[in-house]
C-alpha cells in the first residue's frame, strides 16, 4: 500500500492545522457560516438532518489493519459506535459535533489518512477497482495512477471553485467495477498495439438527476502525458462549465451541451498548450509510487495452477460444510495467484442498514485483514469490504471468524446485496427513506428464500434525484420522490454499471413503502417466469423488454 | 470614452511585487478591446482571457473579479495569463476572503484588492500555510515531485 513520505504527511499536518483555524474564526463568528460551509465542505464536514456528517476519504477504498482500528475508533470516541461505508468508498460518521472535527481529522492524520476534498465543487476522492491488484483478469494494478491523480488534485489551486464537484474512477481491466463510465472522468488503463501503457479517457458520465454514459475522449493517453490531459479536461470544464443552474453544472452536461467532438477538440488543444508549462510529474515518481503497490513476495509468482495439498483441503472444507460452502460460492473471487481468492464480507446483514458496520466489526475486520490478508482490506462501491488476497486454506476459519461476528452473509451481487443511501433517516436533502425499503427487501428475499433462486441482481436505493445509492444502475432501481408530502417510491429496471453500462428506465407510477415491496417481488416473479437457460434478470428484461413487467405491475 | 472601473491602489490590502501598485482605471474586456488605449482591463467571470494575449505588453494591470468567491473561473483566467507570459499587475477583486487567498497566489495573484478589509493575521497565516504543493502552477514553486526526484 501507498505509506505517505514527510511531504505528504506535512501536507495533512497543515490541513489540520488550517481547519483548525477555520473552526475557531466561524465559533468566534469571524466567518458567517455561508463563508465556512464551503471551508467545512472541502473537509468533508456537512450539516445533515440531525447532526454534522463527516466523511472520510479512503483513496481508492484501501486501508491498512491500523487504518481500519483508527476508523473503529474514531466511531467510539466521537459518534455512535457506527460508521457508514459508502458508494464512494468512503465511510461517513453521522453523528459528529463541529467542535471535535479538528481533533478527528488530527486523529485520522496520525495514521495517513483525511477527510480532503471528499465535498465541495472540487475533485473528489480517487475511486478505483476494489480487486486491484488481486483481479486475475486485469492488465496492472490501476492504483499507482489513482494515487498519481490524488496528489495530483489535492489542493489543486485552479480546481478548487469548479462549478460543481468532479468525480474521477480508474480501472485496468475490462471488467469494470468501479462504475467507470459514471464518473465525470473514467480512465481506463490499456495496453496499445505497441505493447505500451496507456489511458483511455472517458469523460462526462454520471448519475443524478440526468444521468449520462460518459463518452470516449481519448483511446489512449501515454503514461508520461496522464496529468497534463486530466489538466486539460478540468480547465476546459472550469472555464466553460455552466454556473447558472446548479443541476446543469456537472461536466456531463457541459460534454452533452457541446457534443463530445467539440468538447473534444478544445481539450487536445488546451492539451497542446499545457504540454509546454511542465505540469506533468516525471515517470520516475509514478515508478515510485508504484513500488508501494507491488505484492507481497509469496503472491507475485502464480504457478500453472493451484497447489494440489492446498486444493484438497478447501474441498473437504467446503464438502463439510454447507453453509461454507454458499459463502465460499457467493462471496469470493478469483485471485491471480491460483492459491488465493479475495473475500467479501458483506455489510449486508438481511434486515439490517447496508454498509453499517459497528466499531467491535471493523476492528474485527483490521484483525482479519492483518492476519490472513497481508494487512490490507478494502472498501467497495458496492458498501462492503473486501480481503484482497486470502491463501483459500485460511478461508474456512477466516468465514467462521466472520460468521460469529454476523459478517458471514453469503449475499454478495444478490438482491440481499442491496445498495442503499441514508435516505431521509439522514440526508437533509431526501425525499424519502431509504433504509427501511431496503431491510423490507432482504427481509422478504431472505424468509420465501428466493434470493439464492434469483442469482446475480443488483438492486440499488436512492432517497432522491441525486441518485448516490446509483438506482440509476441498478437492474433493479428504486427512487424515493416526495408525492403530495409523502414519501412515494419509482421503480426502474435495466441499469448496469459494468462494462456493458446502461441506465435504468422508470416503469410507470410509484408506489408507496409496502407497495414497493411487493412491486420488487412482481419484476421477480416476471423474470423467473421468463427467463433462459442461463439468464440474469438484467439479460432476460433485456431480451424481453419492459412491456410485460408493466403488465405485471399495472396491469 | 469607456466607462472607467476598477480599483484603487488604496484598495490593495495585500501586494507581493516591487514598486507601486498600478494607479490606472480599469476597463471591461469589451471596451479594452474596442479601443486599445487603456493600460489596465478588468475580467469578469464570462471573459475569455485569451482574448487578451495579443496586448500583454501593453496591460500594467488586469483586475480578476470575483463577484462570489464560488465562481472559479477567474483561477484559470489568471494562470492563462500567467502562462502567456504576462509580466504586470495580476489583481484579485471582489469577494476575495482569507481561505482563498493562498491558491489565488498560486494561480499568479499578486495583488489583492477583497470588498472587504481582511484580518492581516489570519491573511499572512494564510498565504504562509503550505510550507509545499503537489502541483506546479504560475507561481514559482517546485512541486513535492520536484524535490523526491533531485529537482527542487
Ligand atoms: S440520494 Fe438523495 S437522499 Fe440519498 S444520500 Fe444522496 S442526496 Fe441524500
Amino acid at each position: 500500500m501507498y505509506l505517505y513520505d514527510q511531504y505528504d504527511q506535512a501536507m495533512v499536518d497543515a490541513r489540520v492545522a488550517e481547519f483548525r483555524d477555520q473552526t475557531r474564526r466561524r465559533l468566534e463568528g469571524k466567518l458567517s457560516e455561508d463563508q465556512f460551509k464551503p471551508l467545512r465542505l472541502m473537509n468533508g464536514l456537512y450539516l445533515q438532518l440531525h447532526a454534522y456528517m463527516l466523511r472520510v476519504a479512503v483513496p481508492y477504498g484501501t486501508l491498512s489493519s491500523r487504518q481500519m482500528h483508527a476508523l473503529a475508533d474514531i466511531a467510539d470516541r466521537y459518534d455512535r459506535g457506527y460508521g457508514h461505508y459508502t458508494t464512494r468508498q468512503n465511510i461517513q460518521y453521522n453523528w459528529i459535533r463541529l467542535e471535535d472535527a479538528p481533533d478527528i481529522l488530527a486523529d485520522l492524520a496520525a495514521v495517513e489518512m483525511h477527510a480532503i476534498q471528499t465535498s465541495g465543487n472540487c475533485i473528489r476522492n480517487i475511486s478505483s477497482d476494489h480487486f486491484a491488484g488481486a483481479a486475475a483478469d486485469e492488465l496492472v494494478d490501476p492504483r499507482p495512477y489513482a494515487e498519481l491523480l490524488r496528489q495530483w488534485s489535492s489542493f489543486h489551486p485552479e480546481f478548487t471553485y469548479l462549478p460543481r464537484k468532479f468525480k474521477i474512477a480508474v480501472i485496468a481491466s475490462d471488467t469494470d467495477r468501479a462504475a467507470m463510465k459514471l464518473h465525470d472522468i473514467g480512465i481506463q488503463i490499456v495496453r496499445n498495439e505497441a505493447g505500451e501503457l496507456g489511458a483511455a479517457f472517458y469523460v462526462g458520465g454520471g448519475m443524478g438527476r440526468t444521468p449520462m454514459i460518459a463518452p470516449l475522449i481519448s483511446d489512449f493517453v501515454p503514461l508520461d502525458q496522464l496529468i497534463t490531459y486530466a489538466e486539460a479536461c478540468l480547465r476546459v470544464y472550469n472555464r466553460h462549465g455552466r454556473r447558472d443552474n446548479k443541476y446543469k453544472a456537472r461536466i456531463k452536461i457541459l460534454v452533452h451541451e457541446l457534443g463530445p467532438d467539440e468538447y473534444t477538440r478544445q481539450v487536445e488543444e488546451e492539451f497542446a498548450h499545457l504540454l509546454d508549462q511542465g505540469v506533468e510529474p516525471p515517470l520516475a515518481e509514478l515508478e515510485r509510487v508504484k513500488g508501494y503497490f507491488e505484492l507481497p513476495e509469496t503472491l507475485r509468482y502464480p504457478g500453472a495452477g493451484r497447489d494440489p495439498a492446498l486444493a484438497e483441503s478447501l474441498d473437504s472444507d467446503l464438502r463439510q460444510n454447507d453453509d461454507f460452502r454458499l459463502w465460499f460460492e457467493r462471496n469470493t473471487h478469483s485471485h491471480r495467484h491460483p492459491d488465493h481468492v479475495s473475500a467479501v464480507i458483506s455489510l449486508k446483514p438481511v434486515g439490517g442498514i447496508p454498509g453499517d458496520a459497528s466499531a467491535e466489526q471493523m476492528h474485527l475486520m483490521a484483525d482479519l485483514a492483518r492476519e490472513y490478508s497481508f494487512d490490507e482490506c478494502r472498501v467497495m462501491h458496492t458498501q462492503n469490504i473486501v480481503l484482497p488476497h486470502v491463501r483459500i486454506s485460511d478461508l474456512r476459519a477466516l468465514w467462521t471468524r466472520l460468521e460469529a461476528a454476523g459478517l458471514g452473509s453469503p449475499n454478495l451481487d444478490t438482491i440481499e446485496d442491496i445498495i442503499a443511501c441514508p435516505g431521509l433517516d439522514y440526508c437533509s436533502l431526501a425525499n424519502a427513506r431509504s433504509i427501511p425499503v431496503a431491510q423490507k427487501i432482504s427481509q422478504r428475499f431472505a424468509a420465501s428464500g428466493r434470493t439464492a433462486v434469483l442469482g446475480e441482481l443488483k438492486l440499488k436505493i436512492s432517497g432522491c434525484i441525486n441518485a448516490c445509492g446509483h438506482h440509476h444502475a441498478g437492474h433493479i432501481g428504486i427512487l424515493g420522490v416526495d408525492r403530495k408530502g409523502k414519501e412515494n417510491y419509482q421503480l426502474l429496471l435495466g441499469g448496469s454499471e459494468a462494462q456493458d453500462t446502461s441506465l435504468a428506465r422508470i416503469t410507470g407510477p410509484g408506489f408507496d413503502e409496502d407497495g414497493i415491496v411487493g412491486a420488487v417481488e412482481k419484476a421477480t416473479d416476471v423474470y423467473l417466469a421468463n427467463r433462459a437457460e442461463g439468464e440474469r434478470f438484467l439479460d432476460t428484461y433485456r431480451r424481453i423488454g419492459m412491456e410485460p413487467f408493466k403488465e405485471a405491475l399495472y396491469g | 470614452m469607456a466607462e472607467e472601473i476598477g480599483t484603487s491602489p488604496d484598495e490593495v490590502q495585500f501586494r507581493f511585487r516591487d514598486g507601486e501598485p498600478v494607479d490606472h482605471a480599469a476597463v471591461t474586456v469589451d471596451s479594452f478591446l474596442d479601443q486599445s488605449n487603456a493600460a489596465a482591463v478588468r475580467i469578469e467571470p464570462g471573459d475569455d482571457a485569451r482574448d487578451l494575449l495579443p496586448y500583454l505588453d501593453r496591460l500594467a494591470l488586469v483586475e480578476v473579479n470575483f463577484p462570489t468567491f464560488g465562481d472559479g473561473r477567474g483561477y484559470s483566467a489568471a494562470r492563462i495569463l500567467r502562462e502567456a507570459g504576462y509580466a504586470g499587475e495580476l489583481r484579485a477583486v471582489g469577494d476575495v476572503l482569507i481561505d482563498q487567498l493562498a491558491s489565488m497566489r498560486r494561480c499568479g495573484f499578486d495583488s489583492f484588492a477583497s470588498d472587504k478589509r481582511l484580518d492581516e493575521d489570519d491573511a499572512r497565516a494564510a498565504f504562509d500555510r503550505w510550507h509545499d504543493v503537489y502541483q506546479p502552477a504560475a507561481d514559482t514553486r517546485s512541486p513535492i515531485w520536484a524535490k523526491r526526484h533531485g529537482r527542487g
